[in-house]
C-alpha cells in the first residue's frame, strides 16, 4: 500500500542489515561456484588457474552418473507414490469425515517437520522386521511415504480454493463421480499437482537423512556425494554442486513460469511451511 | 454431495498406506525401545525398561542431548535474528522489489542441503577460503583451526540452512497484517517504534513461533552437519543414535533415544501450535 | 446564481470566523494517474462536512491526505495557523475512523480505545477514566473486555468511534464508516453519529458515496467528481440549486432539459418559458416532484406539456411516472401515490423550478 510507505520512513540500518543477511545466504553458494573453476582445487585465496578440469573429471566419473540415474529412478517413483496416495488423502481431508481424521492429518504431515532420522530409522525397523532387503526400493518407499505430505498439502490448498459448485454443476449435468473427478476436479487441480510433483522431485533428488538408513548396494546422488565428502574434500564435488545448483535454478524458474498467470500469489514453499506448522 | 463409495475410495487407500508406513514404524520404534540385545548380537523380544534406565543413568546421553538442544537453541535464535529483520524489511520497506527479493530468499532453500554444508566446509577449513584470505591480508600467519570441526561450524551451517525456513512463516505473518492497522496506530499518535512493538510484533508472533519451531526441531535432529563439520565436540544426539544403529549395534537403545526425540519434537509441535492459536486473531 | 456560468461557491462562505482546517490547492497524482486536482476547501470548527463522490472520485485519497497517510503532490494543509502537511500522521491533531474499523485484533475493546492515550503516555488513572467515559458514550461498556472479533459489526463501529474520540481530536475523519452495515442499522447509526457529533462538538469530515446519507447528516456537502470539487454547499442548497448537470443527477433524480436561451426566452423542444439569462445554449434541471398534473394545483405562469404515460412505479408514499412527451422527450414525475393517471396526461411546471445548470464535461 502506498500509505504505509508514506508513513513508515526508510531506515538505512535496516537496509544494511538486510543486505548483510543476503550476503550471508549467498556467500557459500558463490564460493562453491567460483571454486568449481579453481585450478588448485579447494581452498586458497584468491582462486587462480581457472579451469574446466573438475567438470571434465565429473563427466567422466561413472559412479556419479550411476548414482544420478538411481536418484532419477527413485524420484520418479516417489512422485507416483506420493501423488497416488497424497491426492486422495487431500480429497479425504477436504470432503470426508471419518474417525481419527485429525490424527490422520497430523500423521500425514509429520514427516515434513520431523527430523529425517526418526522417519528413516522407524522404516528401517519395519523393513528389517519384514525382511525386506535394503535397496533402491526401500529408499523409494521411504521417499514416497515422507513426501505424501507435500502432495497432500499442495492439493488440499488447491481444493480450498476450488469452487465446489463446479463439481455440483457437473453432477447436475449428468456426469457421474468418476467423470466429474477426471473432467472437473483434476483439471482444476492441475497447478497444485504439477507443483507438488516438481517439489517432490526436487526434495527426493536432495533427500539424504531418510535414505541414509535405507540404503542398499546402490547409491543415490546425495549418498554418493556424502561418501566422497566423508573421504575428505574432493574438488569435483564443487563441480557437481554447481551443476545441481543450476538445475535447481532451472526447476525454480520453470515453477515460477508455471505460476505466473495463475492468481495464486503464495509461493509453493511458503504454503508448505504454513501448512506444515498449522 | 459426495457418495459413500467416493468417500471410501479417497479415504481407505491413503489411510492404509499411512498406517503401514508411518503408524506401524513409529509403533515399532516404541516396541524396540523396550527390547534388548543378547550377547550373540540378536534382538531379544522381552519387555523391560533397561534402555530407559540406561539413558537416565549414563550422563553421556544427557550431556549430548543438552548439547544438541543448546546448539539447536542457538541456531533458532540466530535464524530469528537474521530472518525477522529480513522479513520485516521485505514486507514493509522493499517496495516494488519485494517479489524479487522474496524469490532471492527462497532460492538458497532449493539448493541441496549437502552442497550448502559442504560449501561451509570449504570456507572454514584450515586450508579453506577464509584462512587463505586471512593469511593473504596478513591478519593471521597460521591457519585458524577452531573454525572447522567445532560446534561453531555446526551452528553457523545450520543457521545458514534454516534462516530461510524461519524467514518464511514470519514473512507470511507480516504480510497478513492489514496495513490499515498500522495506519490506525499512526493515526492514534504512535510513532514507528511504538507501532512496531505494540502492533506489528504481537501480530507476527504466530510466524515467529512457527519459524522458531522449524529451526529448533530440524537442527535438533540433524546428524549430517555434525558429522561433516562438527568434530568430536560437535557431536549431537542423532549421531549417538546413528552409531547405536550402526557400529555399536544396539538398536533397542537407539530406538529408545529416537523415541524420546520423537516425543520431545511432537510435544514441542503441540506446544507451538497451542501458542500460535493463542496469538492468532482472525 | 441564475447565470449558467456560475462558479463553484467560494470555499469560505459558510465558515464563520477562521477555519479549523484549510485545504489549499491540493493535488495528487500516482504516476501519470491524476487523482485530485487543485482542491481548496475550508472546514469550520464543529462542522459536519461530507465529502461525497462515486468510487474513484478521489474522496478517500483526500481524506488520507488530511490524515497524513498520503502526501499531496502539491498544495498545503493548514490547521489552527500551522502548516501540517509535512507532519507524520501521529503528530496531527486529527483522528480517523477507518472504513473497516481497523481495530487491533490482539487488543480488547478497552485496550483499543486506550491505545492513543497509552502511546501518548497519559497517567494510568486518566486513561481508565477517559476510556470508560468514551465506552459509555458509545454504549459499549458491557463489552470492554472482549476482543474485536467477538463483537458485531455495529459494535465494532462504535468502538472505532470511541477509539478516535477518546483522544479529543480537533477534527475527526470518517472513511465510509457505515458502508459495512446493513440498511436498518445504517440508518440508526446515521442518527446516532449525527447526535454524537453535536454532543462532542468536534468537526467531522465524513466520506461517503451515498447521497442520501450525506444529505441526512451533513451541515455541508462537498461533491467530488473525477478529482475535482463540483460544488460545496448545504444539503438544501446543493439539492435545490445544483451548480452542474452532474450534481443535479447525482443528488436525487432529475429531468435535464437541454436547449438554448434567446432574448429572454428558454427553449427546449416544444417548451419555452421566460428567463433572465444571457443568450446561448443552456441546460435546466427540473426535479420530478416539481412536475404536476395539470389543474392539481394553481400554478401561475405554468409551462404546460402533453404526453402519454409509459411507465409507473410505486414507492410507497409517492409514485414515479414516466411520460413520453414527443420529440424523444421523456419526463419523470413524482406524485403522491393513490392518484394514478393513465393514457394521455397534461403536465405543468413553474419556470422558477427549472434550474439552470452548467454542463458537466467528460473528464479523464
Amino acid at each position: 500500500m502506498n500509505g504505509s510507505e508514506a508513513s513508515v520512513p526508510r531506515s538505512p540500518w535496516l537496509l544494511t542489515y538486510a543486505a548483510a543477511v543476503f550476503a550471508f545466504l549467498y556467500l557459500p553458494i558463490v564460493v562453491l561456484i567460483v571454486y568449481s573453476f579453481n585450478g588448485e582445487g579447494v581452498g586458497g585465496f584468491p582462486p587462480h588457474d581457472l579451469t574446466l578440469g573438475w567438470y571434465r573429471i565429473l563427466f567422466g566419473d561413472g559412479a556419479i552418473w550411476e548414482s544420478v540415474f538411481n536418484s532419477l529412478e527413485v524420484a520418479t517413483a516417489a512422485i507416483v507414490i506420493s501423488l497416488a496416495f497424497g491426492v486422495p488423502a487431500a480429497l479425504a481431508l477436504d470432503r470426508a469425515n471419518f474417525p481419527g481424521k485429525a490424527l490422520f492429518r497430523r500423521l500425514v504431515l509429520l514427516p515434513l517437520i520431523l527430523p529425517g532420522i526418526i522417519t528413516g530409522l522407524s522404516l528401517l525397523m519395519l523393513f528389517d522386521l519384514t525382511s525386506l532387503k535394503l535397496s533402491l526400493l526401500t529408499i523409494t518407499l521411504g521417499h514416497g511415504t515422507a513426501l505424501i505430505s507435500v502432495a497432500t498439502t499442495e492439493v488440499f490448498a488447491g481444493l480450498q480454493k476450488l469452487d465446489r459448485s463446479q463439481e455440483e454443476a457437473s453432477l447436475d449435468l449428468g456426469a457421474n463421480y468418476w467423470q466429474t473427478f477426471w473432467r472437473v476436479t483434476v483439471p482444476n487441480l492441475k497447478l497444485p499437482i504439477i507443483g507438488a510433483a516438481l517439489l517432490i522431485f526436487t526434495l527426493s533428488m536432495d533427500e539424504i537423512a531418510v535414505s541414509f538408513f535405507l540404503i542398499g548396494r546402490d547409491n543415490t546422488l546425495p549418498l554418493e556425494i556424502w561418501g566422497r565428502l566423508r573421504r575428505g574434500i574432493t574438488p569435483e564435488i564443487n563441480a557437481i554442486s554447481a551443476v545441481i545448483f543450476v538445475f535447481s535454478l532451472i526447476a525454480i524458474l520453470f515453477w515460477y513460469r508455471l505460476r505466473t498467470g495463475s492468481e495464486q500469489d503464495l509461493s509453493l514453499s511458503q504454503e508448505l511451511v504454513a501448512t506444515a506448522v498449522e | 454431495m459426495f457418495s459413500r463409495t467416493y468417500r471410501m475410495l479417497v479415504t481407505v487407500p491413503p489411510l492404509a498406506w499411512v498406517a503401514v508406513f508411518l503408524l506401524v514404524p513409529y509403533g515399532l520404534m516404541f516396541c524396540y525401545s523396550f527390547w534388548s540385545v543378547s550377547s550373540l548380537q540378536t534382538i531379544v523380544h522381552s519387555w523391560n525398561l533397561k534402555n530407559y534406565q540406561e539413558l537416565l543413568q549414563k550422563p553421556v546421553y544427557w550431556e549430548t542431548l543438552l548439547r544438541s538442544m543448546w546448539i539447536a537453541v542457538r541456531v533458532m535464535l540466530f535464524s530469528l535474528f537474521l530472518g525477522y529483520p529480513l522479513a520485516y524489511f521485505l514486507s514493509f520497506h522493499a517496495g516494488k522489489r519485494k517479489d524479487l527479493l522474496y524469490q532471492m530468499v527462497i532460492i538458497p532453500l532449493w539448493v541441496s542441503y549437502l552442497v550448502r554444508a559442504y560449501a561451509w566446509k570449504t570456507i572454514l577449513g584450515s586450508d579453506g577460503v577464509l584462512n587463505a584470505l586471512l593469511e593473504r591480508i596478513h591478519l593471521t600467519h597460521h591457519p585458524v583451526e577452531f573454525l572447522l570441526y567445532s560446534p561453531f561450524a555446526v551452528v553457523l551451517t545450520l543457521t545458514h540452512i534454516y534462516t530461510p525456513f524461519t524467514f518464511l512463516p514470519i514473512y507470511a505473518a507480516l504480510e497478513h497484517i492489514p496495513r490499515n492497522l498500522i495506519e490506525a496506530s499512526h493515526d492514534l499518535g504512535a510513532n514507528s517504534a511504538q507501532t512496531f512493538w505494540k502492533i506489528i510484533f504481537p501480530l507476527s508472533i504466530p510466524g515467529v513461533l512457527a519459524g522458531a519451531t522449524f529451526a529448533f526441531v530440524l537442527s535438533l535432529g540433524d546428524f549430517l552437519a555434525p558429522l561433516l563439520l562438527g568434530g568430536p565436540s560437535g557431536i549431537m544426539i542423532s549421531n549417538v543414535v546413528v552409531s547405536l544403529f550402526g557400529a555399536a549395534y544396539n538398536w533397542p537403545l537407539g530406538a529408545a533415544i529416537a523415541f524420546c526425540m520423537l516425543l520431545l519434537v511432537v510435544s514441542l509441535l503441540f506446544l507451538s501450535e497451542r501458542l500460535e492459536k493463542k496469538w492468532s486473531f482472525s | 446564481m441564475t447565470s449558467p456560468t456560475i462558479s463553484v461557491p467560494a470555499t469560505t462562505e459558510s465558515a464563520s470566523g477562521s477555519p479549523l482546517l484549510s485545504i489549499r490547492n491540493v493535488a495528487k497524482n500516482f504516476g501519470h494517474n491524476v487523482v485530485l486536482r487543485d482542491i481548496s476547501l475550508d472546514i469550520a470548527p464543529g462542522e459536519f462536512l461530507s465529502i461525497l463522490g462515486e468510487s474513484g472520485s478521489g474522496k478517500t485519497t483526500l481524506l488520507r491526505i488530511i490524515a497524513g497517510f498520503e502526501t499531496a503532490s502539491s498544495g498545503e494543509l493548514w490547521m489552527a495557523g500551522a502548516r501540517i502537511d509535512h507532519q507524520p500522521p501521529y503528530r496531527r491533531p486529527v483522528n480517523t475512523v477507518f472504513q473497516n474499523y481497523a481495530l487491533f485484533p490482539h487488543l480488547s475493546v478497552e485496550e483499543n480505545v486506550g491505545y492513543g492515550l497509552r502511546v501518548a503516555r497519559r497517567p494510568a488513572a486518566e486513561i481508565v477514566q477517559r476510556v470508560s467515559e468514551a465506552l459509555d458514550k458509545v454504549k459499549m461498556t458491557a463489552h470492554a473486555k472482549k476482543k474485536p472479533s467477538k463483537i458485531s459489526g455495529g459494535q465494532q463501529q462504535r468502538v472505532a468511534l470511541a477509539r478516535a474520540l477518546v483522544n479529543r481530536p480537533q477534527l475527526l475523519l470518517l472513511d465510509e464508516p457505515l458502508s459495512a452495515l446493513d440498511a436498518n442499522l445504517r440508518r440508526q447509526m446515521q442518527l446516532e453519529l449525527k447526535s454524537l457529533q453535536r454532543e462532542v462538538g468536534i468537526a467531522f469530515v465524513f466520506v461517503t458515496h451515498d447521497q442520501e446519507e450525506a444529505m441526512v447528516m451533513s451541515d455541508r456537502i462537498a461533491l467530488l467528481r473525477s478529482g475535482e470539487l463540483e460544488q460545496v454547499a448545504t444539503p438544501r442548497e446543493i439539492y435545490s440549486r445544483p451548480a452542474t448537470a452532474y450534481v443535479a443527477q447525482f443528488l436525487g433524480q432529475t429531468n435535464l432539459l437541454k436547449g438554448e436561451v434567446r432574448s429572454g426566452l428558454a427553449r427546449c423542444g416544444a417548451l419555452s418559458w421566460p428567463v433572465s439569462l444571457r443568450d446561448g445554449p443552456a441546460i435546466f434541471s427540473l426535479r420530478p416532484e416539481h412536475l404536476r398534473l395539470e389543474g392539481a394545483e394553481d400554478l401561475p405562469f405554468a409551462v404546460q406539456i402533453r404526453g402519454r404515460v409509459i411507465h409507473q412505479a410505486f414507492h410507497g408514499p409517492t409514485e414515479s411516472i414516466r411520460v413520453q412527451c414527443g420529440d424523444g422527450l421523456v419526463l419523470l414525475m413524482r406524485a403522491p401515490s393513490g392518484h394514478v393517471p393513465n393514457g394521455e396526461v397534461s403536465l405543468e411546471f413553474s419556470p422558477a423550478d427549472a434550474i439552470p445548470v452548467r454542463e458537466s464535461p467528460e473528464r479523464i
